[in-house]
């Protein structure tokens, strides 16, 4: 149907797609709450939250409940439009990066081909990039709004911490890219459906971008900003109520995000080994598919909250040294001996 | 130095080798040793549907005996509250007019008889002290309630039911959860 020479049936279809995805991502976070506790308290020998629903599955809506009646607090000498602005910045981008991810093959509903990607972009990757490192100028902009010392540290800590290891990732990356020669992620999981996964190809280049997603996540070794015990919670500090659910959340979506990027790009996203050979139809093929990612990406979580019940949390000056001396320079020995070895193959 | 288990190990100052600066063989075993605990049997005991076992040991709270035919053990000898070390018991006594027999065991008794159950150390001492068999301590304890004159046991709440009569007499009744009085 074209009115107004605007394909009206696509633009319900896209809009459908951005609220369900929307969606998946907020409930996959609120989930990521529950599983976190639920994890933590397995490994210290705990049954975890078990009261709020069978198995405690009520408890994220309590919690959020919880946050939505607590009093809203904004304190008198931060700065009042910067302090809003910060959680909403760390939560809108957080959201942003799902677009470009492939969440399934196209299938075809009525007639008409439905990709299940909001967006396929050529430069997906660039895209996730930078979307990514936007999200902390929320937490930057609230730390510094705040008006506090360990807000503002936090922050500061944040920043650096985003360069040192933007850069590992972006280094691990370049290796990938040179594989496949695309920057679209759909591209990438297609070539990997009639290929091997690229963490065959590359697995020191996924080592080094697991390390720096937890450090983009903010995720226990490198919880630095957030660091309860060192900065009374960090750049969340003066922050409560909603806002402050905003901050938490934000950080559980971006883990989401990073840990469905991973698979995507390292796990053969939506492709499983011998998808083509089973004869499903085409809308099977892109129902098992997304099965296959989301799987994949909950075990990735999975890992997130494994680690962070593991591993205590780095020093600063360990941090710096970790991303900038031996992170730097392993990523720059990945990418030439990748590069070589495509020169070489090609003559 | 002798130690006390054979589980010390001395500390080891070498400096790292290259394999133990690289961290992951640590991180990985570390994360084995996480992993095992996951699947591990949990220590929580889910408390209000489940309880633990008392150990035969336990002293709880406080009951004031009665004999074979229900009459009140305790003669207010006052020896309890002597030997309490955190002064939590009080009693007055009185004389047993005729025509109580079938109350008192003795010519004396006690009219009142108060365990402040927040002063209380559970020690047992009251327990031992007693030469009639009068004080023991249950295998209960106290439960939360919301004002401390609550905690302040009398004998209403002290004195076991009457085993002559069976019934729930209305002279003994167990404090409740919350209990506003």
């Amino acid at each position: 149907m074209t009115l107004l020479s605007i394909d009206w049936f696509f633009l319900i279809e896209k809009i459908l797609l951005i609220s369900g995805v929307l969606v998946l991502s907020l409930v996959v976070a609120m989930y990521s709450t529950w599983g976190e506790r639920k994890v933590a308290a397995w490994i210290q020998d705990r049954l975890g939250p078990n009261r709020a629903g069978p198995m405690g599955l009520l408890q994220p809506l309590a919690d959020g409940g919880k946050l939505f009646f607590k009093e809203e607090i904004i304190p008198t000498h931060s700065n009042r439009f910067l302090f809003i602005l910060g959680p909403s910045i760390a939560m809108m981008v957080a959201c942003m990066t799902s677009a470009v991810i492939p969440w399934a093959d196209t299938m075809t509903i009525a007639g008409r081909q439905i990709s299940l990607q909001v967006a396929d972009v050529n430069i997906g990757i660039l895209f996730i990039f930078g979307v990514v490192s936007m999200g902390v100028y929320g937490i930057m902009i609230g730390g510094w709004a705040s008006n506090n010392k360990y807000s503002l540290l936090a922050s500061v800590r944040a920043a650096s911490q985003i360069i040192s290891y933007e850069l590992p990732m972006g280094l691990a990356l370049i290796a990938l890219l040179m594989l496949t020669g695309t920057l679209s992620l759909k591209e990438i999981v297609e070539q990997q459906r009639h290929d091997l996964w690229n963490v065959v190809y590359q697995p020191l280049g996924f080592f080094i971008f697991l390390i720096c997603a937890f450090a983009e996540c903010n995720r226990t070794p490198f919880d630095l900003p957030e660091a309860e015990n060192e900065l009374n919670g960090g750049y969340h500090l003066e922050y409560s109520s909603m806002k402050l659910g905003f901050f938490l959340f934000a950080e559980y979506i971006n883990m989401f995000i990073s840990s469905a990027l991973m698979a995507t790009m390292y796990f053969g996203g939506y492709a499983y080994p011998y998808m083509d050979k089973l004869g499903l139809s085409e809308n099977m093929l892109a129902l098992t598919g997304f099965l296959a990612l989301f799987i994949k990406t909950l075990l990735f979580i999975f890992l997130f909250m494994w680690v962070r019940w593991t591993i205590p949390r780095f020093r600063y000056d360990q941090l710096m040294r970790l991303g900038w001396r031996v992170l730097i320079p392993l990523a720059l020995a990945n990418m030439l001996i990748t590069g070589a070895l495509v020169l070489f193959r090609h003559h | 130095m002798q130690t006390l288990t054979n589980r010390a190990k001395p500390v080891d100052r070498r400096p790292m080798t290259f394999m133990e600066k690289m961290y992951i063989p640590a991180i990985a075993k570390g994360m084995g040793i996480t992993l095992k605990h996951l699947f591990q049997r949990k220590a929580t005991v889910s408390f209000p549907e489940k309880k633990r076992q008392f150990s035969p040991v336990f002293r709880g709270l406080h009951v004031l005996n009665r004999d074979e035919e229900g009459r009140e053990r305790c003669t207010a000898c006052g020896l309890c509250a002597v030997a309490c070390p955190a002064e939590a018991i009080t009693m007055e006594a009185a004389e047993r007019k005729p025509g109580e027999e079938h109350l008192y065991r003795e010519e004396k008794y006690a009219a009142r008889y108060e365990i402040n159950m927040l002063r209380c150390i559970f020690c047992g001492f009251c327990e031992e002290a007693c030469p009639k068999d009068a004080v023991y301590m249950s295998e209960t304890f106290a439960p939360a309630m919301y004002q401390r004159k609550s905690f302040i046991y009398g004998k209403q709440d002290l004195l076991i039911p009457n085993p002559k009569t069976h019934l729930p007499v209305n002279n003994f009744r167990p404090k409740k959860y919350n209990s506003q009085t």
